[in-house]
């Protein structure tokens, strides 16, 4: 349900970091409580942002929520099959249903996130 | 039984009017417009007869659910029922047949109407001055922020670029704030479902433009610390806005300006009998404390005592302008001035007190089958929730869907989005307690379904003209157009 090597946020999104890049997306848990992908609007590549920032949004048949991105920095992919099949979200969230890639301005931001078990955890007490 | 589209309906050759015969030389369109203004195919218009029209959408119509029809608890919407008295004088000739170019001197009568509205309206909500020019709720916001902009630069300040909403805002705060060119800050709720107060103070700064607030906030709570929520956004030399889209649970008892706010707007539609959901026309009248009042929309209509007349004010050089042609929804004014007029400020406040009354006996009723994710005394509107039926995998959409077999109109669901699976309901004052009860009846076999037989409600509805629809379907892959 989480992969061991992804980072949480609270807002749960998870980060797959590969140097000084992070690949992004929303949880298993985020996805299912979300319902049904039906639209998502990404970022354009090039776009600056700063730890907290919406980068986009996602709209399911119950609500329209903002993505966040939980490190600073600027987005260097996005993933635009999205477009046409946002129910990737929901179909594979932590693979084909990522958002977008962004370079890390400050890797120190990473420490901010929780592991696998935390996130867990987190969920729990949310519960 | 479902009813087919008017096209399916259509015979080549079938017609539902019969022209006189022609009295000038007919000319073919090719001599009329140049070639690339002309179709090459003929539009597909259905071909039928009178009857197969009327039969169509009378049929149609009898598919709706309305307040007309029945209960209608839509949290957030306040759908009570409007009296048809208010739409009889609405339609009167002198209201309806008059045209906004119209001489002054000729429309004293609608003049005197809005200048009056206008005082009432001030009145209710503790405001110096109100314009009547935004068509709706969110226009009304736009309004107000506009407002909000223009005052403080004309001030010289800015550095105001940010508007703060509480996460359990509706939807169009945030929304026109950003079409205003503001960045929105959205800060938590507590546990009570009130604005953290520390959250507040850590989110005003010399940046802030305003805090948009409605009270009743939209868990169906007051604030009750509206007065230092007030102090705390002034201080930092922010505007409060209050959006009245809940303003049916506090008329005659408490007063937005008198709580701190400056800007106001007020749903005509939903509070002062208009007929809504349906597409409109609406009225989102906007109101501000004396010092604003110089940046209402133009025109304002002003009373001459002296010659015992009314005009149109435009000589107001510091207004944002006008926002909407004319003078805003007239129709929609009169039928607010009548239904003041009509029930009073006795009656305002008691429709205030029975749509409260109506909600707390819901809510304690509904309450011991449903979750009730905060329990307290409600204001106009309450949030229960299905949780105690999450091991048998009934979620909101299940209960909604099922509530149409009933009868009813379903509740606003997932809003607020800070409450997991919301259902939220606003009986209004206009309900009686049988009709309530009967309700509560129905929600009762709901909760036993979902304990001893969930299938009936995840599969629901099974009473209505089609079932179950396939909404995400419907959202990612749209068919909107009819091909033969």
């Amino acid at each position: 349900m989480f992969p061991k090597d992804f980072k949480y946020s609270r807002e749960h999104e998870w980060v797959k970091i590969e140097g000084t890049k992070v690949r992004l997306g929303i949880t298993h848990y985020a996805q299912d409580a979300l319902g049904d992908v039906v639209f998502v609007e990404l970022p354009e590549v090039g776009t600056e942002f700063a730890a907290n920032d919406s980068i986009g949004v996602i709209e399911s048949v119950k609500a329209v929520s903002d993505v966040y991105t939980p490190v600073s920095g600027k987005v260097v992919a996005i993933n635009e099959a999205l477009l046409d099949s946002p129910e990737l979200v929901n179909e594979d969230p932590y693979g084909d249903g990522w958002i977008v890639e962004m370079e890390m301005s400050d890797t120190g931001e990473l420490d901010n996130l929780m592991t696998a078990e935390e996130y867990q955890k987190f969920l729990k007490e949310e519960a | 039984m479902t009813e087919p589209l008017i096209f399916e309906l259509s015979k080549p050759g079938r017609k539902a009017y019969s022209l006189p015969a022609l009295d000038v030389p007919e000319k073919s369109l090719e001599d009329l417009l140049p070639e690339e203004e002309l179709r090459q195919k003929d539009p597909a218009f259905p071909e039928v007869s009178e009857v197969d029209v009327v039969r169509h959408y009378t049929r149609l119509s009898q598919l709706n659910h309305g307040v007309d029809t029945g209960f209608y608890p839509l949290g957030s919407c306040t759908m009570k029922y409007n009296p048809k008295v208010n739409e009889d004088l609405a339609r009167l000739p002198g209201f309806a047949h008059i045209h906004p170019y119209q001489q002054e001197e000729t429309v004293q009568g609608a003049l005197k109407i809005m200048y009056e509205l206008n005082r009432y309206l001030s009145e209710i909500t503790g405001m110096e001055r109100f314009s009547l020019q935004p068509a709706a709720g969110a226009h009304g916001e736009l309004t107000g922020l506009m407002i909000i902009k223009k005052y403080h630069k004309d001030r010289g300040d800015n550095r105001r670029t940010q508007v703060i909403v509480p996460d359990s805002a509706h939807g169009t705060n945030p929304a026109s704030a950003a079409v205003c060119g503001y960045e929105t800050v959205e800060i938590p709720s507590n546990d009570k479902g009130s604005i953290d107060i520390e959250a507040l103070k850590e989110a005003v700064s010399d940046k802030t433009a305003a805090l948009m607030l409605t009270n009743p906030n939209t868990i169906g709570l007051f604030e009750e610390n509206i007065e230092e929520i007030a102090a705390i956004v002034h201080e930092a030399g922010g505007l409060l806005y209050y959006d009245g889209a809940n303003m049916n649970a506090i008329m005659g008892i408490a007063r937005p300006g008198d709580m701190g706010f400056d800007i106001v707007h007020l749903n005509l539609h939903k509070t002062f009998s208009t007929p809504h959901g349906g597409g409109g026309p609406g009225a989102g009248p906007v109101g501000v404390k004396d010092f604003l009042v110089p940046y209402l929309p133009n025109p304002l209509v002003e009373y001459d005592s002296a010659n015992n007349r009314y005009y149109l004010d435009y000589d107001r050089p510091q207004s944002i302008g006008q926002t909407k042609a004319y003078y805003g929804n007239f129709g929609v004014a009169v039928k607010a001035y009548a239904y003041i007029m009509s029930v009073g400020g006795k009656g305002l406040k008691e429709v205030a007190e029975n749509a409260v009354l109506n909600a707390n006996y819901l809510m304690r009723k509904l309450s011991r089958y449903y979750h009730l994710p905060y329990d307290q005394t409600c204001m106009h509107e309450f949030i229960i929730t299905p949780k105690p039926f999450k091991e048998k995998g009934i979620h909101t959409l299940d209960i909604a869907k099922r509530m149409l077999d009933f009868g009813y109109h379903p509740p606003t669901i997932y809003f607020p989005l800070i409450v997991d699976e919301a259902m939220m309901f606003e009986p209004t004052e206009t309900e009686s307690k049988e009709t309530l009860d009967n309700f509560v009846k129905s929600m009762l076999q709901i909760a036993r379904e979902c304990e001893e037989n969930p299938e009936i409600v995840k599969s629901a509805p099974h009473n209505t003209p089609v079932g179950r629809l396939d909404e995400v379907t419907a959202a990612r892959k749209p068919d909107l157009k009819w091909d033969s």
